[in-house]
């Protein structure tokens, strides 16, 4: 049995990268990446603090249900990124910058 | 019938709906029928007027009196001034002129002014005119009466001046208003002096004719004289008597109809109706009447005089018309109310006619007006010849015209009324025989002797619409004074016992008690005379008029040669205007000229003085605004802008950067969370160590 505090530290650090690829990457598709690598660091959170109570199976649960967020969130930015291609014909964020103030 | 007694108002409605009709549509309804609707409406006032006539002959004659309240106008308290028509013995005679000779002159000026530019104006001012001229002869109280005399004014200024492109016809119509303006301010003076010694004296505030008549008495002599010298004013400016005469011959300037309705048949003689209108405050005045009677009595003769001279077919007329005005004051200046009446109305037929045959006249010479250039046209229009006679020798007083019953009459009572004296009877006598005179000086050189028109005139006689109203007023001329006949003719005199009602008062005598006491003074034996004296110098005055200008044309001519200074006086009207313009207008005029270098100088000095005071001050009360105030908001304003500036350019638009900040603070806040246990107690040392 591995305990919960090293799954917690995959976790932490799948977390920290999935974040540092959202801030640093130009290309949307990678951005998602990083994305992709946030939820699933926050799924091992959850399975990792399921052992705690493994009849309940609710983490679980809730694991499953992220996934399937993913899946249906990723359908969404995949409209936005082809969206985003139209309009400026390439993906990449910083040329994306009619927001500025 | 009786309908008319509460209808009264539709008389003077139809030449108001006139008016209305011709500004308004008058464009789109074109000349002929604009020409057509004016004088139709007013014959359905004339038969209207009829209609009242008829009325009031249905009643017994101390009841001749209709009273029509229509429209309550001023009430304060006890006091009332409505619009309220009153149509008494004296109203009825005079709806019936002013309508009856007014509808025969509007037919005239369909033809007279049938190719004037302005046609359509003209006839709606000649509706204006007629409409407040039945407002005044019908008003029963005196405001309304005002409001009738300043309209017959305005109406009088507007067709003078009808053709007003030439400065000389806009400066008389100027000048009658202006000289009437004196009468009016006389007149208003007297009214409001009258209202306010009513008011003290008899406890009444009233403004109706007969209530004023009634109280009259009760007035102290020397108020009653007061009002009744300034009631005179009035009436001189409008009728043109010494010494306020001077607009009327000036007044000439306007288109002859204008002359004839206006300047001889009905406005002029307002005043003459305004005296006998107040009969009963006149009658308790005697004094007043005196110079009322003596005044009418000079301006007769004095005009008269100035008649003679005259070259301008019109000016002849104009003075004649002053003239005869100066008898109808005379003969209700010694109170014979309806002899002054008789001759008003036989006055409008007689010199109506004579001023629509000289229309006529100056039609067929194409706008020649001077007799000088005339002569030989009886020929040539037969019928305004025929006419003319007619009129002539009604003003000339030949026996059996209008002219004659009525002049005779005011002679008479000049002579034996007790308001009456010899020296008023001579003077009248002697303008009578002048008038014969200058009339058939006047008729012979228009229609007699050899032509002096130039060759290529061609005058032609004037068309059927000009010349049937002159047939109709002719007939007028020789019937109209059989209302009158005197008793020592074995007349009825009815036409004194009709008005009777309307002036006869308590204060003194008035109608059929002045001729009794005539009749007590004088004679059947001693009228007989007067009358045949004044028979006698009427075809005297015709006689040498008549041998004189057609047979011995060298007489006059030499007694010009013979005194040519007297003749250049008489010719320039004994230069009264010129009096006039150096004593009153030119003084008035030095008068407006230091008042308008006061008004320079002084007023408007001290505006433009606190102009540049206000000025200065809103100069430093800017210098403030702009500095301090603009300062204060601008700089809120500057600072916003520089901070926004500078955190503007976080915004960069790039979705990643935002989110480091997101991260970035977030970081912060759960280092802070951990740390804080740490952190606090330290913190809370160096808090207490600050205090």
């Amino acid at each position: 049995m591995i305990p919960a505090t090293h799954i917690l530290a995959v976790g932490a650090a799948l977390f920290c990268l999935g974040l540092f690829a959202l801030l640093s990457r130009r290309n949307a598709v990678a951005v998602f990446m990083g994305i992709e690598l946030m939820l699933n660091a926050a799924n091992l959170n959850f399975v990792a603090f399921n052992q705690a109570r493994p009849e309940a199976l609710d983490g679980q649960v809730a694991a499953v249900f992220v996934i399937m967020l993913a899946a249906a969130e990723f359908a969404v930015a995949l409209a936005l990124i082809l969206s985003l291609h139209q309009m400026f014909h390439c993906v990449h964020l910083d040329e994306a910058d009619e927001m500025k103030g | 019938m009786e309908w008319v007694d509460t209808h009264l108002w539709t008389i003077p409605l139809m030449p108001l709906l006139g008016v209305l009709v011709h500004i308004f549509l008058g464009g789109t309804l074109g000349k002929k029928l604009v020409g057509i609707l004016a004088c139709l409406l007013v014959f359905i006032s004339f038969g209207l007027s009829v209609v009242v006539l008829l009325r009031l002959l249905e009643l017994p004659a101390e009841e001749r009196h209709l009273l029509d309240n229509f429209l309550p106008w001023i009430r304060v308290g006890a006091f009332s001034a409505d619009w309220a028509f009153r149509a008494d013995t004296l109203s009825a005679v005079m709806l019936l002129v002013v309508t009856g000779v007014g509808f025969l002159i509007h037919v005239y000026s369909t033809g007279y002014m049938h190719d004037d530019p302005k046609y359509i104006r003209f006839f709606a001012y000649l509706n204006l005119f007629t409409f407040s001229m039945l407002v005044l002869v019908l008003a029963s109280n005196v405001f309304l009466m005002f409001i009738g005399w300043e309209g017959v004014g305005l109406c009088s200024y507007l067709l003078i001046g009808f053709w007003f492109h030439d400065l000389n016809n806009a400066t008389a119509g100027m000048k009658a208003f202006i000289v009437n303006r004196v009468g009016d301010w006389s007149f208003l003076c007297g009214v409001l002096l009258l209202f306010w010694s009513l008011g003290k004296y008899t406890g009444t505030y009233t403004v109706d004719f007969y209530e004023i008549n009634r109280l009259a008495p009760e007035l102290p002599a020397g108020i009653a004289l007061a009002v009744g010298l300034l009631l005179f004013g009035g009436a001189a400016g409008k009728s043109a008597q010494i010494p306020l005469y001077v607009w009327l011959p000036d007044a000439m300037a306007g288109p002859t109809p204008v002359s004839a309705l206006i300047h001889a048949a009905t406005m002029v003689t307002a005043g003459v109706y305004m005296i006998a209108r107040f009969s009963g405050l006149y009658l308790s005045a005697p004094d007043a009447m005196m110079v009322v009677a003596t005044v009418g009595a000079l301006t007769a003769l004095f005009s008269a005089t100035i008649a003679l001279a005259q070259n301008d077919i019109k000016k002849v007329l104009a003075y004649s018309t002053v003239s005869q005005l100066g008898y109808m004051f005379l003969g209700v200046g010694v109170g014979a109310f309806s002899a002054g009446i008789f001759h008003l109305m036989t006055h409008a037929f007689f010199k109506g006619l004579l001023f629509l045959g000289a229309g006529s006249v100056i039609h067929g010479l194409h706008g020649e007006q001077d007799l000088r250039r005339m002569g030989a046209l009886k020929s040539k229009m037969p019928w305004t010849w025929l006419t003319f006679m007619a009129a002539w020798l009604a003003i000339a007083g030949f026996p059996g015209l209008s002219g004659f019953f009525s002049k005779d009459e005011i002679l008479w009572q000049a002579f034996s009324s007790e308001h009456g004296h010899w020296a008023l009877w001579l003077v009248g006598f002697i303008a009578a025989g002048l008038t014969a005179f200058y009339m058939t000086r006047l008729v012979v050189m228009t229609f007699y002797g050899e032509s002096r028109w130039p060759e290529h005139a061609h005058p032609h006689e004037s068309p059927r619409n000009m010349t049937v109203p002159l047939a109709v007023l002719a007939v007028l001329c020789v019937i109209g004074g059989y209302v009158g006949v005197p008793a020592i003719l074995h007349g009825a005199n009815y036409f004194e016992h009709w008005m009777e009602p309307a002036v006869t008062w308590a204060a003194g005598h008035g109608g059929a008690e002045a001729a009794e006491h005539a009749a007590e003074l004088g004679s059947h034996g001693l009228e007989a005379l007067l009358m045949a004296a004044s028979v006698g110098v009427a075809l005297l005055g015709i006689g040498i008029g008549w041998w004189m200008y057609s047979r011995r044309r060298d007489i006059p001519e030499a007694a010009f040669q013979r005194w040519p200074n007297l003749y250049r006086w008489v010719l320039n009207k004994y230069y009264v205007d010129e009096l006039y313009q150096w004593l009153v207008v030119d003084n008035l005029l030095r008068l407006t000229r230091l008042s308008g270098r006061f008004d320079l100088a002084v007023i408007d000095g001290a505006v433009n003085g606190s102009a540049w005071l206000t000025e200065r001050v809103s100069a430093i009360s800017g210098w403030i605004d702009n500095t301090f105030v603009d300062g204060a908001v601008n700089g809120v304003a500057e600072v916003t802008r520089a901070a926004g500036g500078r955190l503007r350019l976080i915004q960069t638009g790039r979705v990643q950067q935002y989110l480091t900040f997101a991260a970035a603070m977030v970081a912060i806040g759960v280092a802070g969370i951990i740390l804080w246990p740490s952190i606090q107690p330290w913190l809370a040392e160096l808090w207490s160590g600050a205090i």
